[in-house]
C-alpha cells in the first residue's frame, strides 16, 4: 500500500507540473482532502447506527444464531475463524448489505468484521487469510441492483436501462469465483 | 423479475432492521440503551479510518486531475484492444478500481457519447455493475484496524477485476450481439 500511495503521489505531480496544471496540486490538497473528512463525518452517522444495531444482535443471540447457520460456506472460505465468531455475522451481514446496494451501511458492517477479524490477528500489523478473503469477496461482491448504474442509464434516455442486470451478474458472479479461487492459491504458509 | 428484485433492494435494510430489534425485543434485550452503548463504538471507528481516507483521497486526486490517469490510459490501449477490450471502455476499467465515483463518472461520459443502447455503453454499464473499487476498499478497511501489510489482497483483487473487465466484454457480447 505504502509503495501504491507513493507512487500515486508522485506520479500524480510529476504529471501537473508536466502538463502546466501546477495549480491542481493546491486544489487537491484543498478540495479532496475536505471531501475525505465530509464523507468520514457522513460515514459516522450509519456507522453508529449498525454498530448500535449489531450490539442488539450480539445481546439477543441473534450473531450466533446466524453464524451457525452459514456454517457450511463460512467454514470453507474462512476456516481460521472459529465458527460462533462474531466477525462471521458482521461478514455475512456485509455481504447482504453490498449485494442490495446499500454502499454506506455495507462499509459500516464491513469495518465491525474486519475489527473482529483483527482480534483472532496475532501480528496486528499483517492481514490474515481471512481479511485478504473477506477484502477480495466484499470487492467483487454481486450488486443485484447497480441503482446507480440504472439511473444514469435512464438519465441518459436508455429504451431498457435494466437490461445490463442479468449481464452485470453473470460477470460479478465469474470475477467473484476467479477472486476466491486466487485468494485460495496465494494464501501460502503463514496464517 | 426485475420488478421484485428491486423491491428486494428497497426493503433488504429494513428486514434487517426489523429482525434485530424484534428479535431483540423477544430476548427482552434493553433495546435502547444497548443501542447507544454499542453506536459509542461507531464514532471511534469513523473518526480512526479519517486519516486513512485522506490520504487515499489526495492520491486518487492527484492521479485524476493531474492527467496521469489520462496518460495511463492511452498507454494501456494498444495493449488492451488486442485481448478483445473495446478501446472506448478502457479509460474506465483502469478508473474502476481507483475510484468509484471517479468510475460512475467515466460511465455517465460514454453513455451520453455513444448512447446507452450501444455495445460500448452496455458493456460499459456492465463493467460498472461488475468490477470493483479496490484501493479505496483497502485504505478504508486495512486503515480501519490498523494493517499495514496487506500480503495477497491486492494481487487477487486486480485479478478478479481484470476478469471482470473481460467477462464484462464477453458476456455483452454474446447476450446483445450475437443475432
Amino acid at each position: 500500500m505504502s509503495k501504491i500511495w507513493f507512487g500515486m503521489i508522485m506520479f500524480g505531480m510529476m504529471m501537473a507540473v508536466i502538463n502546466g496544471k501546477t495549480e491542481i496540486i493546491n486544489e487537491v490538497i484543498l478540495q479532496d482532502a475536505q471531501e475525505a473528512v465530509v464523507f468520514a463525518i457522513g460515514l459516522t452517522g450509519i456507522m453508529a447506527v449498525w454498530l448500535g444495531l449489531m450490539n442488539i444482535a450480539k445481546k439477543s443471540g441473534l450473531m450466533n444464531g446466524i453464524a451457525i447457520l452459514m456454517r457450511p460456506l463460512t467454514r470453507v472460505l474462512f476456516p481460521s475463524v472459529p465458527p460462533n465468531h462474531p466477525a462471521l455475522t458482521g461478514i455475512m451481514m456485509n455481504m447482504v448489505a453490498n449485494m442490495f446496494g446499500a454502499g454506506n451501511s455495507a462499509t459500516a458492517l464491513g469495518i465491525k468484521a474486519m475489527e473482529d477479524l483483527q482480534t483472532l490477528n496475532k501480528d496486528k500489523k499483517t492481514a490474515t487469510n481471512a481479511m485478504c478473503m473477506f477484502l477480495v469477496i466484499n470487492m467483487s461482491s454481486i450488486q443485484i441492483i447497480p441503482l446507480a448504474v440504472l439511473k444514469i442509464r435512464a438519465d441518459a434516455g436508455s429504451s431498457a436501462p435494466t437490461e445490463i442486470i442479468a449481464a452485470s451478474i453473470i460477470a460479478t458472479s465469474i470475477s467473484t469465483i476467479v477472486g476466491i479461487i486466487a485468494c485460495k492459491a496465494l494464501e501460502g504458509r503463514k496464517i | 423479475m426485475i420488478r421484485l428484485l428491486t423491491f428486494f433492494s428497497v426493503v433488504a435494510i429494513p428486514i434487517m432492521i426489523t429482525i434485530i430489534l424484534v428479535h431483540g425485543a423477544i430476548k427482552r434485550v434493553n433495546l435502547y440503551d444497548v443501542f447507544v452503548e454499542g453506536a459509542t463504538e461507531g464514532f471511534k471507528t469513523a473518526i480512526r479510518i479519517m486519516p486513512y481516507l485522506i490520504a487515499i483521497f489526495l492520491a486518487i486526486g492527484l492521479m485524476r486531475k493531474s492527467g496521469a490517469m489520462d496518460l495511463l490510459t492511452r498507454l494501456m490501449t494498444p495493449l488492451l484492444a488486442r485481448i478483445g477490450i473495446p478501446p472506448e471502455v478502457l479509460p474506465l476499467a483502469l478508473m474502476r478500481p481507483i475510484s468509484g465515483s471517479g468510475a460512475l463518472g467515466v460511465v455517465q461520459d460514454i453513455l451520453t457519447y455513444y448512447g446507452p443502447d450501444s455495445y460500448v455503453g452496455r458493456v460499459a454499464s456492465t463493467m460498472m455493475g461488475s468490477a470493483e473499487t479496490i484501493f479505496y476498499t483497502m485504505a478504508v478497511y486495512f486503515g480501519a484496524i490498523g494493517v499495514k501489510v496487506s500480503r495477497h489482497t491486492v494481487p487477487a483483487a486486480l485479478l478478479a477485476h481484470f476478469v471482470a473487465v473481460l467477462a464484462s466484454v464477453w458476456v455483452c457480447k454474446i447476450l446483445f450481439l450475437s443475432p
